[in-house]
């Protein structure tokens, strides 16, 4: 008997708490759902941004979702805690309104596009571009 | 012009789901040098409306899991909140830095996502 195994079981030799609760889909999924929530409110809150790059994958991977439905859904699950992260960022006096409402009317437009694109692009390509520019944005702001 | 270019790209990027504030935050902080919690309050502010623009396509398109969405925005609210609380306690450099670290993990991520999901597709 290993280690693991005497933690996870009790006197009578059945299988404890430990067991029941990560072997029980249902419980699983609830904790993926945790651990998915926490994380992506946390580094778009932390960062205003980034929710969605940690979403899509989880939802993917974690919860075996289809990636166009993926891509949708974070957009469903991070708009509210956006507009959270917001107020707070906006009552500490974060916040230039010039620069936001510019940036913004592109933007709109831009967000418009992007989801038609979405039914008819393949991301692929425009991933692989999109990494490097991460990259070398990354580098630029550390040094 | 270019505040107006940086966002039109953002939006297209974000409007596909890929994340644009991963693009838009270094791109104003290299070229309007705000302050980083201001760059990552623009991206938060200019996330809304395009969300919601490309929240109602995807609505019509029927694409959204809500019985994945909600219970996951019921955490991620708690999470939201430590956050953001954080981030403000943060002074601009060490958060930029902070950020550049994150954004360098975010982008060897995608390299590496990629090869999952071509193994993914090999095994369908």
């Amino acid at each position: 008997m290993n280690i693991i195994e005497k933690f996870t079981k009790d006197k009578k030799g059945k299988k404890s708490i430990y067991k029941c609760f990560f072997g029980g889909e249902f419980l699983t999924k609830y904790i993926k759902f945790i651990l998915i929530g926490l994380a992506t409110g946390l580094a778009n809150g932390l960062f205003g941004s980034g929710g969605g790059t940690i979403t899509v994958p989880a939802m993917v991977l974690l919860l075996k979702k289809e990636e166009h439905v993926a891509h949708a859904t974070a957009i469903a699950v991070i708009l509210p805690l956006t507009i959270v992260s917001a107020l707070l960022y906006i009552s500490n006096d974060f916040i230039n309104w010039g620069l936001t409402v510019k940036v913004m009317i592109g933007g709109v437009v831009g967000g418009y596009i992007g989801a038609k694109l979405l039914d008819k692009c393949p991301s692929h390509v425009l991933r692989k571009i999109f990494a490097l520019f991460m990259i070398a944005a990354a580098i630029r702001m550390i040094f | 012009m270019i505040l107006f270019l940086i966002g039109l790209i953002s939006g297209i990027i974000s409007g596909m789901g890929i994340g644009g504030g991963t693009i838009l935050i270094p791109a104003l902080v290299i070229f309007a040098k705000p302050d980083q919690h201001v760059a990552q309050s623009v991206n938060l502010i200019f996330f809304i409306p395009t969300a919601v623009i490309a929240l109602i396509v995807h609505i019509k398109n029927k694409r959204i899991d809500f019985s994945v969405a909600i219970p996951i925005i019921v955490c991620g609210l708690l999470g939201a909140y430590i956050g953001s609380r954080l981030a403000i306690t943060l002074p601009g450099p060490v958060l930029k830095k902070y950020f550049g670290f994150f954004l360098l993990v975010l982008g060897i991520h995608e390299m590496l996502r990629r090869k999952e999901g071509n193994i993914q597709k090999q095994g369908e």
